[in-house]
């Protein structure tokens, strides 16, 4: 065991963990010693290619394939410099009032977090693409929404000169998309704060966290760690956990935590989601051009979000429910495919959490409830109208039996799309937006943190990712994950003062 | 997972994705060669499930077809891996689901099928469609709520 010594150790890279290495590096700047442990590896530019299989097994956890407990829901999050915002497609949204007041965290106002949101959407270059940017997969949607009676809005995204590979989700192969691998990480790297991948964090003790250091695979994609591989016992003043809301709250409770804390793993959500594709009679151009330009927002009224979204045949395929010659004729038809992804505003709910096995592995418990499966036979059902009224020939619907929907069928949608079809197991469900598990609150009667991330009654411990919000956030995450971690950075920093 | 039950596996295959039966014996190796990648660096236990599911999978219409999967016409196969997938036993979804997601890794994971389906992604995006691309104000916040 080799031992090592840092004033303050960041655990993840991640929209939490990267913003909050770059708001330490006025620590680093005056001789702090800052360190970032990253779980996977840091990938050179040029390994960015967008191919399908190797780059989902490159970025993700599980080549983005993590299952659930009882193997209903697949969970995708990026393990590599950066984390997740390597994998996202870059959509900031500033959360929205109505859900930071019902979450009721002492200390956690929405002038604050909307305010620090700005600071990054601005940082990361967040802006409305031009409309000769946007493609027909997009155009298709807002035009479907007209015809349907939805109000789709335009997704700001956080490109710096994009291609239009739309290959987001696989990590942009032109350094575009600006997440933290490509703004936070990188400054705060120049400004003296360490960066270690391949180094995962085992365990935290008082003051102290163990890692081990893997050698890379060989063929792998990626750099070796800074590091030797072996195992460290690295001491600190701070411990910043953000790993994730799976990966936060399963190293906490594999370190023992959960004993004083008894929400420690609770109250996760993850807006469950599936993808529906929709067949027109031309080719439209799908597959080049920011995947996700518009959103329709119906949380308040049926619990769902529809966002235009565009993947890759692999991930399209598994998107379908059953099998055979009608989906493979989807997929034969892909030039011609819009896709829609319908994602659930759900809610926390007691039994869906994370857990840890006997060897310390994250589970995650997740039930569907009937409000979330309610939500996804809704936001199906505008989908399916969305579909037509932008001129689709047929329809792919998870939860119609059979699943597809003619065009001369469109009257038929109410009856035919029925949330009794939704059969856990069968219907492909995926969820990008994990959170909670880790939540802000007043005491350790009722959450984990306080409001700047603090543990309590561990004041030298801190959670800085999306595991903090008390309930699921109903938008994309990551703005507001970078505010709540600013915050953790700035009570560091105060810290350090005192 | 495959070579004992290399016969099976191919049935369900085929009946997974139709298309699979126009693969030669290099696409069927590259197919499979994927799926045992995929399934190296996941637990034993699920290796082993799948090897069982898939040989239960072939023996299972044995007594009401007299047939072993492999041996029924294609109708049939389909009508057995129906009720597999709306099975009311979640083991028996879940297995079927993962079975069912390893044949369309393997089958679409090769840069052949993707090209054949039209699949067009580029890391050149709009130039390599268009020979130009579109460009935006690269600058500058707009709309950041």
């Amino acid at each position: 065991m080799i031992d090592r010594a840092y004033d303050v150790v960041i655990i993840g890279s991640g929209a939490g963990g990267g913003t909050v290495a770059l708001g330490l590096a006025p620590l680093a700047e005056q001789g702090r010693r800052v360190l970032v442990l990253e779980q996977g590896p840091r990938l050179a530019d040029e390994e960015f290619t967008g191919e399908e299989l190797e780059m989902a097994e490159a970025l993700y956890a599980d080549s983005g394939g993590f299952l659930t407990a009882d193997g209903t829901m697949t969970l995708a999050f990026g393990r590599v410099y950066g984390g997740s915002t390597a994998v996202y497609t870059g959509t900031s949204l500033i959360a929205e009032p109505r859900v930071v007041e019902s979450w009721g965290v002492p200390g956690l106002s929405h002038t604050d977090l909307a305010e620090r949101s700005r600071r990054f959407a601005e940082q990361n270059n967040v802006h409305l693409l031009e409309p000769v940017e946007i493609n027909e997969n997009n155009t298709l949607f807002a035009a479907g929404c007209e015809q349907a009676g939805f109000e789709a809005q335009q997704f700001p995204v956080n490109v710096k000169g994009c291609r239009g590979s739309s290959l987001c989700n696989l990590g942009c192969p032109n350094a575009a998309k600006q997440g933290t691998d490509r703004v936070q990480l990188p400054a705060a790297e120049r400004r003296g704060v360490e960066v270690v991948s391949r180094a995962e964090a085992t365990r935290i003790e008082e003051k102290l966290v163990v890692v081990r250091v893997s050698a890379a695979p060989a063929g792998g994609k990626g750099s070796p760690s800074e590091w030797e591989p072996g195992e460290y016992r690295v001491r600190a003043g701070a411990v910043v956990v953000a790993g994730g809301a799976v990966g936060s709250p399963a190293l906490l409770l594999r370190s023992g935590f959960g004993k004083r804390l008894p929400r420690l793993g609770e109250g996760f959500t993850c807006h469950p989601a599936f993808i529906l594709v929709g067949e027109h009679s031309r080719e439209i151009t799908n597959d080049v051009g920011h995947p996700k330009s518009y959103y329709v927002d119906r949380a308040v009224e049926e619990g769902y979000v529809l966002e235009t979204c565009m993947y890759f045949p692999f991930v399209t395929a598994k998107s379908l429910v059953g099998f055979g010659a009608t989906n493979e004729s989807f997929l034969r038809a892909f030039p011609r495919l819009q896709m829609i992804l319908v994602l659930a505003c759900d809610r926390a709910t007691a039994g869906n959490r994370v857990a840890v096995d006997s060897r310390g592995q994250p589970v995650v418990h997740y039930r569907f409830t009937d409000e979330v499966v309610r939500a996804l036979a809704a936001g199906t059902r505008a989908s399916a109208r969305i579909f037509f009224g932008a001129g689709a020939a047929r329809v792919h619907v998870p939860l119609a039996s059979p699943p597809e929907l003619r065009a001369p069928e469109a009257g038929e949608i109410d009856e035919r799309i029925r949330p009794e079809h939704f059969v856990a197991g069968t219907v492909p469900v995926s969820a990008a937006h994990l959170m909670g598990g880790c939540g802000m609150g007043s005491s350790a009667a009722d959450s984990v943190t306080d409001s700047w991330g603090r543990v309590h009654e561990h004041p030298w411990l801190r959670v800085a990712d999306s595991s903090l919000f008390p309930d699921s956030l109903q938008i994309n995450p990551y703005l507001t994950i970078m505010a709540l971690a600013d915050r953790v950075a700035e009570a560091i920093r105060e810290d350090a003062i005192r | 997972m495959i070579p004992p039950g290399r016969r099976a596996f191919r049935s369900l295959a085929v009946t997974i994705v139709p298309g699979a039966a126009r693969l030669d014996a290099e696409g069927w190796q590259d197919v499979e060669a994927r799926i045992e990648a995929a399934l190296r660096t996941r637990p034993p236990r699920l290796r082993r499930g799948l090897r069982l599911l898939v040989l239960a999978l072939e023996w299972s219409p044995l007594l009401r077809h007299r047939r072993r999967f492999s041996r029924l016409d294609d109708a049939r196969r389909t009508q057995i891996l129906d009720r597999v997938q709306r099975s009311p036993n979640l083991l028996l979804r879940r297995g079927f689901w993962g079975l069912r997601t390893l044949v369309l890794l393997g089958y679409y994971g090769r840069s052949e099928v993707r090209r054949s389906v039209g699949y067009r992604a580029d890391p050149d995006g709009w130039a390599a469609l268009m020979g130009d691309f579109p460009t935006g104000p690269e600058d500058g916040i707009e709309g950041g709520s």
